[in-house]
């Protein structure tokens, strides 16, 4: 981790070519520090924050006053910062009843700063939980009533995840977690507060910083999807081609309990939708029996997406696996015990990331709860059966290996495809593409849910969603579209979004064909695109010109009455 | 630890929290002759001087010193306690 002063240097440096971002910092401690090291961490991750830093202690002023500079400012995002503290404060200045009532009236305070800041701007709320401070009024009978301040507090915490469990739009930055890792008396320093009323240390700022910009950063659809494994020494201890199976590590055996946990972990995270594989350079046969076989393995072989044991340079497998899965090295995380390895990897893979584990494996699993490395911006069932999916694709890759041309290949697969406008039950999918797709992605809009649910009321709009199964499985929602009514004549389309799994599969030549129906019922004449350029999308640059669309300015234009049907091995279901 | 190497010290923490390479401690120093030297900086200053030379201040001292040479002094006191 950067330390406060590597972070204040960084906000000289030039930050020209990263992604803007407004964020807003309201604190009721003082904030300039904090405000600092965000601003110093965007360095880090590429971000230009522009902040806007609210005068002490006037969290509600800014909020409740429509002519305030905050709203002025305009943010993408307001960091409600408030500390225990001024909590514990609050809390003494009640009488008895409010005491018992505090948590509900803290959480009540903070419903209604969340609905005045999203009723008049179009920004993401992230607050935090608060640290725990126990004052010991009540000793530990304090754990046990509800007039104690630790009570309250811990029930304002839950009540604030509650809350943000109802609003979409509301985040949480969990101070009180961090705190647990690494202790009161390392985030706070008295003699900072009592001099400077700042509520947290030099030294935890950068974490703080670190944890805003994961959260900004996995909401605008940068975030980690898939775990790459190691297996020697990494997923069990030892060494399976010389210790043999009743050798290695596992379970109650040696220190086998350490990469039973660290297996433990990485099934929790492929059940939330990260995709784990497997990357070790042993014997394809002897590395597969423990997944197989080995009575203390927690992870089996359908829990790996892609499995790649030989003795191939681990940056060359690790392309590997990237080509299969069709995601970006940037979104994965290579674990290896190894440290020669793992500088190989950086350089070789300079996106992908690598966390130095510590020597000693005992301390592996401490040290990558730490890291925050999985931050996500969204959880839905799909994402459970991610590595399911991706599996299903290793398969037919190896389908496709064996077939001569692409046309028989595709033919085999007996797709079909649902399509149809946006409904309650696709549009939390629908909204989650929007904003986690980054390569197939002609114009990279993202939408929130509320978003969605607007424009697909909306009588100028046109959706489509498109599911795809195959004989190998169901890949579910992998396409949306939405249509705006330009003028009598003129269709624009607004949103084109295709999950990169189904790539060269036809699908686009039969979304097409779907959108010129629709044009078509609705009397449209032509349709039109645009391809807005990021750093991610490059291929979908020549989409709509591969598609017979006409240049026309930035734009592209489709004559309907003229567009012939493209071919696709797709049947509408 | 003697006198002058505390605030050669001194003087490359000042260097690197103020981000300034040019400024040149004397025992005389005061805030006023250093602009970057503002009372959040001077927070950041002590925490910097307190890990470097592994001592801690109380609250009321940090507020009392008078220049660069009451700083070193009590730094010099801690140090060799």
């Amino acid at each position: 981790m950067r330390t406060f002063n590597e972070l204040k240097k960084n906000i000289k440096k030039d930050h020209t070519n990263f992604k803007k971002t407004r964020i807003a910092i309201l604190a009721d401690s003082a904030s300039q520090l904090l405000s600092t090291a965000i601003k110093g961490y965007g360095y880090e991750s590429q971000i230009d924050y522009e902040i806007y830093e609210a005068d002490y202690n006037q969290i509600s002023l800014q909020i409740y006053d429509q002519r305030s500079e905050l709203y002025d400012f305009n943010p993408e995002y307001v960091f409600i910062n408030c500390s225990t503290e001024k909590l514990l404060k609050d809390f003494y200045s009640k009488d008895k009843t409010g005491q018992i009532h505090f948590a509900t009236y803290v959480c009540d305070k903070f419903r209604s700063y969340y609905e005045a800041l999203t009723s008049r701007l179009r920004c993401t709320v992230i607050i935090n939980t608060f640290p725990e401070i126990n004052d010991r009024v009540f000793g530990n009978y304090g754990a046990k009533t509800n007039a104690s301040f630790i009570y309250q507090l811990r029930k304002t915490n839950v009540l604030l995840m509650e809350l943000s469990q109802e609003h979409k739009g509301l985040f949480i930055c969990d101070i009180a977690a961090l705190q647990s890792e690494i202790g009161y008396h390392n985030v706070f320093d008295p003699k900072m507060y009592v001099n400077a009323d700042m509520v947290y240390s030099i030294d935890i700022l950068p974490y703080i910083a670190r944890h805003i910009t994961d959260i900004i950063l996995s909401i605008s659809g940068s975030f980690k999807k898939c775990l790459i494994l190691d297996l020697d020494n990494t997923t069990w201890g030892g060494i399976i081609g010389d210790d043999g199976m009743e050798g290695i590590q596992l379970g109650y055996f040696g220190q086998g309990k350490i990469y039973t946990e660290l297996q433990l972990w990485a099934k929790q995270l492929k059940n939330r939708g990260i995709i784990l594989a497997v990357c070790s350079k042993n014997t394809d046969e002897i590395a597969k029996e423990p997944f197989l076989s080995h009575p203390d393995m927690v992870l089996r072989l359908e829990d790996i997406a892609v499995f790649v044991a030989n003795w191939e340079t681990k940056v060359s497998n690790i392309r590997y696996i990237q080509t299969v899965l069709n995601i970006g090295f940037d979104s994965m995380v290579f674990l290896d015990d190894n440290p020669f390895e793992r500088e190989i990897v950086k350089a070789g893979i300079p996106d992908i990331t690598v966390p130095d584990l510590p020597e000693d494996p005992a301390e592996y699993m401490i040290y990558l709860r730490q890291q925050n490395l999985f931050e996500t911006a969204s959880y839905t069932q799909e994402d459970e059966q991610r590595t399911s999916l991706y599996r299903e694709e290793a398969q037919r890759t190896i389908l496709q290996q064996s077939f001569e041309n692409e046309a028989d290949f595709l033919e085999s697969l007996n797709m079909c495809s649902e399509v149809k406008a946006f409904d309650t039950f696709t549009i939390p999918r629908v909204a989650q593409l929007t904003q986690r797709s980054n390569q197939f992605n002609l114009r990279t809009v993202r939408y929130t849910d509320d978003d969605i649910k607007r424009i697909s009321a909306d009588p100028d709009y046109y959706t489509l969603s498109l599911t795809l199964e195959d004989k190998f499985g169901d890949h579910g929602l992998i396409a949306v579209i939405i249509l705006r009514k330009e003028n009598e004549k003129t269709l624009f389309i607004d949103t084109w979004i295709m999950s990169c799994r189904v790539l060269k599969r036809g699908m686009e030549n039969f979304t097409l064909n779907a959108i010129v129906e629709l044009a078509v019922f609705h009397n449209f004449e032509e349709v039109a695109g645009e391809y807005i350029e990021t750093k991610k999308n490059g291929i979908v640059k020549d989409h709509y010109q591969s598609l017979g669309f006409v240049a026309d300015g930035n734009r592209w234009q489709l004559d309907v009455a003229k567009h012939k049907k493209n071919y696709s091995f797709i049947t509408k279901k | 630890m003697d006198h002058n190497q505390i605030i050669k010290d001194v003087n490359d923490i000042f260097i690197d929290v103020l981000d300034n390479e040019d400024i040149k401690l004397t025992t005389a120093t005061t805030a006023i002759d250093i602009d970057e030297w503002d009372s959040l900086n001077h927070i950041q200053l002590v925490v910097a001087i307190e890990k470097h030379f592994k001592v801690k201040f109380n609250t009321t001292e940090i507020q009392g010193w008078k220049n660069v040479g009451e700083m070193c002094s009590a730094i010099e006191k801690r140090v060799n306690q």
